[in-house]
């Protein structure tokens, strides 16, 4: 009775021990299926072409808190002279937790003289929406920030 | 389709060469995601203005690829550098390829 107790015991361990082992490496291995929950991280690579984003000079100015997801405000803007030796090209905006990924693509040129523009977006749900800016030298820029959605749009 | 008027306003008639004139515009539009369903469970299809664009005396300064995650009765708010007089032009087309047009002028002097 006291061996097979023991045994039980030990059985146990090296179970509980194997689990936390496995469970280690489930946490170190990527888990694609439960990052990408929409194409936004196809759409970013797509238009950066895989180019490295600095987290600079792109202001993307939305509420903390959306009271209404069908309607939310959004500024961006980025910093650049606007001339026709250094100007924003365009300007990606996705949405990591909408059915879909893509939210708007601005373009602008030297004549738009500034790169500021104000629209308002739908948000299915708490998410993070991602800036990628892109200069005519070919560099990208990138801005993110959560926005908490009390009533959700985009659904049905 | 009922003709749809957009509403554009521009902060200013006239300006001076370099100055940045602000553009505010509302159109009305479903701006339907194609997800939706109605009472009967059928999809209805989507239809939105998937771009926008404005030209000030015919060359383009400003333009978009709008997605579905742009709500209905789509506004748009840019600036642009006054650089010469003209027809300042904004033209949203539909999925199906409609436009709706409107059109403000700009007076640049200096």
């Amino acid at each position: 009775m006291q061996m097979a107790l023991e045994l039980h015991r030990r059985e146990l361990l090296t179970l509980a021990l194997g689990a936390s082992a496995v469970g280690f490496v489930w946490s170190v291995l990527p888990r694609p299926a439960l990052a990408a929950k929409n194409d936004a991280a196809e759409l970013i690579k797509k238009f950066t072409g895989g180019r490295p984003a600095s987290e600079a000079r792109v202001r993307l100015d939305l509420p903390e808190i959306a009271e209404n997801g069908n309607t939310v405000p959004m500024t961006i803007s980025v910093e650049s002279p606007m001339t026709e030796e250094s100007y924003v090209t365009d300007v990606l905006v996705v949405a990591d937790g909408n059915p879909r990924g893509g939210v708007v693509t601005f373009h602008f040129s030297p004549a738009s003289g500034i790169a500021e523009v104000n629209t308002r977006i739908r948000l299915a749900e708490t998410q993070n929406v991602i800036a990628v800016a892109k200069m005519n030298d070919g560099s990208v820029f990138t801005a993110s920030k959560q926005v908490k959605v009390t009533i959700g749009g985009c659904g049905g | 389709m009922a003709e749809v008027k957009p509403r554009i306003k521009l902060d200013r008639k006239q300006a001076k060469k370099g100055d940045l004139v602000e553009v505010k515009a509302l159109v009305s539009h479903v701006m339907e995601t194609g997800l939706r369903k109605d009472a009967s469970g059928n999809t209805i299809p989507r239809k939105i203005l998937s771009s926008f664009s404005c030209t000030v005396n015919g060359k383009r300064v400003f333009s978009a690829d709008f997605e579905t995650a742009i709500s209905a009765n789509p506004y748009i708010q840019f600036r642009f550098r006054a650089e010469e007089s003209g027809p300042v032009v904004l033209t949203w087309t539909d999925d199906d390829g409609t436009k709706i047009v409107g059109e403000e002028s700009i007076t640049v002097t200096g």
